[in-house]
């Protein structure tokens, strides 16, 4: 028995994957050109699915503060705040984080995925309950493996769901945590959060919401969904990452509580790792001055949605519940998608391709997301050959073809 | 299988345990039932789904499928059943064991 036995069926649905053509998994951007092209395959290429939502991989003053940061610092600090000690810009940046929120705690993580993995356990264990969304990312499933508390699942954004699994609980002892996403990352929909802190509230359940793919794109100041519900104040932890919208790399949790501080020195996924290099934390504290000072790019991302989102549905595509930063266009299946996504590649744009397991509900999607840089014309070029390749596929309804066909 | 704190459970209101209480007397063939129905799509071939079915092997059912049919099974019987106990959950008859047990101490 060997120890990649385990996985023979992967590694067979793999190689499939693998010997009919480029693999999407392990795509390789020869050379990245700006938020919104790269070189793939020697071919200059749309990216449509980086979750770059602001462009700001590429914001000259980002760019400088993280040069100018290796020049004062170096490149990395060698190992975690608990051993060498904090910089002090993680320090300000977690003050900054907390400002921005209107919070009065912040921990920063050197990834999204290990805020999700630390804080959640750092918060329930034995005798607590842990609800949380079907649809929830990968990092909050992995938590839920690191806490002894029990685990429940509700289905995705439906409050009554969440109610009824709280009222099952009835009297017993221990905490409540309910844990949220403000945009779900794979079709684009956001939680009904007033409603869920409604429930949430009535049972006297501890929210945290993960905001990672609605930082900069909700809200009035662009604090995510937690603000654009006017719940903010209700939310009692707020989780998100510096992976998208700010273009770097770390995660972050805020919160009110006065002994917040303590995960300092509990949670193993910050106290094991080595903090992010001050390069990053140059560059994320000036992408979060960019989110607050232009708020044009919230809106220009929005218009960019609908562009896609309305010019996809139009021709007749299977798209997410609504608009969003990503949209998640329906296939039939994982070769379809495969074989969609593959044909998009070749005319040069690049998404991302989502199958099961990693999707809710067993679908298969190509997985789009907008930056607030794309121009309306390479929008429309990608709707147009969207539209042809699906027409060649027979994926698009026929009687939407002739009528396009006839023009 | 054991349920940790599964002795805590209550009914939320307890004034109307007793008028509800024969209403969750459930047969355990209800239970058995409701689950073949979930897992039928995922018969391979002629072989029929019984109480000793071993649910992720036996099944073309994924693990993430598992856990739908779960939460449906939990609205249908009013009950919950954490994520850490469906892990420990192999066979039909487990299933249908650990709603009934959950339902019973409601």
């Amino acid at each position: 028995m060997g120890l990649f036995d385990r996985h023979a069926g992967l590694l067979e649905a793999y190689r499939t994957v693998r010997t009919t053509g480029p693999d999407p998994f392990q795509i390789r951007m020869e050379r990245v050109l700006s938020p919104t092209e790269a070189i793939i395959n020697g071919k200059k290429t749309l990216l449509v699915g980086t979750n770059n939502y602001f462009g700001l991989t590429f914001d000259p003053s980002c760019m400088e503060a993280a040069i100018e940061a290796i020049r004062a610092e170096g490149t990395g600090t060698t190992g975690s705040r608990i051993a060498n000690g904090s910089y002090s810009e993680h320090v300000e940046l977690e003050r900054e984080i907390a400002e921005f929120y209107g919070k009065k705690h912040c921990m920063v993580f050197t990834t999204g995925y290990q805020a999700n993995l630390g804080v959640i356990p750092g918060l329930v264990g034995q005798g607590d309950f842990l609800l949380i969304d079907a649809d929830s990312h990968a990092s909050i499933y992995d938590a839920c493996k690191m806490t002894q508390a029990e685990v429940i699942r509700f289905k995705h954004n439906d409050p009554a769901s969440l109610d009824a699994r709280l009222r099952r609980l009835g009297e017993r002892e221990g905490n409540r945590l309910v844990v949220l996403e403000g945009i779900y990352s794979m079709l684009g929909d956001s939680a009904p959060l007033k409603e869920f802190v409604e429930v949430c509230k009535k049972y006297d359940a501890y929210v945290l919401i993960d905001e990672a793919h609605s930082l900069g794109a909700l809200g009035e100041h662009g604090r995510g969904l937690c603000e654009a519900a006017g719940v903010l104040d209700d939310c009692h932890f707020i989780v998100g990452t510096f992976s998208k919208t700010l273009g770097a790399i770390g995660g972050y949790c805020v919160s009110d509580d006065p002994d917040f501080d303590i995960l300092r020195v509990t949670v193993r996924s910050y106290m094991f790792t080595a903090s992010s290099p001050p390069a990053v934390v140059a560059s994320v504290r000036q992408a979060l001055r960019v989110v607050k000072e232009r708020p044009e790019l919230r809106k220009q991302l929005w218009e960019n949605v609908a562009a896609l989102y309305d010019g996809l549905a139009g021709q007749g595509f299977k798209l997410g519940p609504e608009h969003g930063p990503v949209v998640g266009v329906h296939l039939p299946d994982r070769e379809t998608a495969i074989a969609f996504w593959r044909a998009m590649l070749d005319a040069g744009i690049y998404v991302n391709v989502a199958t099961p397991p990693a999707t809710p509900n067993g679908v298969s999607l190509l997985r789009c997301s907008l930056c607030a840089v794309h121009t309306r014309e390479q929008l429309e070029h990608m709707v147009e050959v969207m539209t042809g390749i699906g027409r060649q596929m027979g994926l698009l309804p026929a009687a939407r073809a002739r009528a396009v066909g006839g023009r | 299988m054991r349920l940790r704190t599964a002795h805590q459970l209550t009914v939320e209101n307890d004034g109307i345990l007793d008028t509800i209480a024969p209403d969750r007397a459930v047969s355990r063939a209800t239970i058995v039932r409701e689950i073949c129905h979930h897992l039928a799509p995922y018969q391979v071939g002629e072989k029929p789904i019984t109480g000793a079915t071993v649910i992720a092997k036996d099944l073309t059912i994924d693990s993430l499928a598992i856990m739908d049919m779960v939460m449906e099974l939990e609205d249908r019987f009013d009950v919950s059943v954490p994520m850490n106990v469906v892990a420990e959950i192999h066979t039909v008859d487990q299933l249908a064991d650990t709603i009934q047990e959950l339902r019973a101490r409601h």
